[in-house]
């Protein structure tokens, strides 16, 4: 294929977005002080909601910008704020520590990559150029997500709930300051 | 367009730098945030998969919406634990919990 043919609008954004991914994903992995490995987790995380909205699933990318971007990642600043001492470089890891990691993830990578070149058979797998055709609007979520039919997950949705609040009475329980003990 | 083999392979690399860091980190947190890496990368594989194969439904969209709702729920519990842990030890890296040792 030319290259000119490979320079469309589509790929070019692909590319980008998941350079800012992977590159905010190894910085935040990478980086010493905490603060600064949320801030690259932020990028990580908004570089994921763009490429959900690539594939034309809105709901899904506002889901993950106010949920993780700005839910989870503000927990992250809290307790970082709460617990760490700002400023103190936490991380002395030892060298043959982050070097068998690497060596293990490394070689699961390559692992899973040579896997998915040698036997994933993604021939007859669709095109997808029917991105723009084929919207998901937001009463097909609605009446999937709160159906009882086939494929609908009402229970699920159901279930959810219920975790939810066990799991803000969990974490009130669990944080919560013990005044008999002093 | 591209091909699917390109957001598994995105995935891949983003799944395998949070194993990374889930076993390089000392400090709690910063295991927690490898954590997070490592969900997402499972759910862009959701998504893609969904995206490509069944664009008429939405199997692995309501499962990566589930899995955002628990990666949320599991991170205020833990981040309730290390606080905890926090205010017993003085300190929240990983080698500070070792009661269940001996």
């Amino acid at each position: 294929m030319e290259i000119v043919e490979l320079l469309t609008a589509n790929n070019i954004i692909f590319v980008l977005l998941s350079m800012v991914i992977l590159a905010g994903g190894l910085l935040s992995v990478l980086t010493e002080k905490l603060m600064h490995a949320a801030f690259y987790l932020f990028l990580t995380l908004v570089g994921i909601a763009g490429l959900y909205l690539h594939m034309n699933y809105e709901f899904l990318a506002a889901a993950q910008l106010s949920v993780y971007a700005g839910g989870i990642l503000m927990l992250f600043i809290f307790a970082i704020v709460l617990v760490h001492r700002i400023g103190e470089n936490s991380e002395s890891v030892s060298c043959k520590k982050k070097g068998w990691a690497a060596i293990a993830s490394f070689s699961g990578a390559v692992l899973v990559l040579a896997t998915l070149f040698i036997y994933g058979n993604f021939a007859n797998c669709p095109a997808a150029d029917a991105f723009t055709e084929s919207e998901v609007n937001m009463k097909l979520i609605g009446t999937t997500l709160l159906g009882t039919g086939k494929n609908q997950y009402l229970l699920p949705f159901e279930a959810t709930g219920i975790l939810l609040l066990a799991c803000i009475i969990g974490a009130l329980v669990i944080a919560n300051k013990e005044k008999e003990e002093k | 367009m591209i091909p699917v083999e390109f957001y598994l392979v995105v995935s891949t690399l983003l799944f395998f730098i949070g194993v990374f860091g889930f076993i390089a980190r000392k400090n709690l947190v910063g295991v927690l945030m490898s954590i997070e890496l490592i969900l997402n990368a499972v759910n862009i594989n959701f998504v893609a998969f969904n995206r490509y194969l069944f664009p008429g439904q939405l199997e692995g969209y309501i499962y990566s919406l589930f899995v955002i709702v628990v990666a949320a729920a599991e991170t205020a519990v833990a981040i309730a634990i290390i606080m905890n842990i926090y205010r017993r030890k003085g300190n929240e890296t990983v080698n500070s919990i070792k009661e269940l040792k001996n």
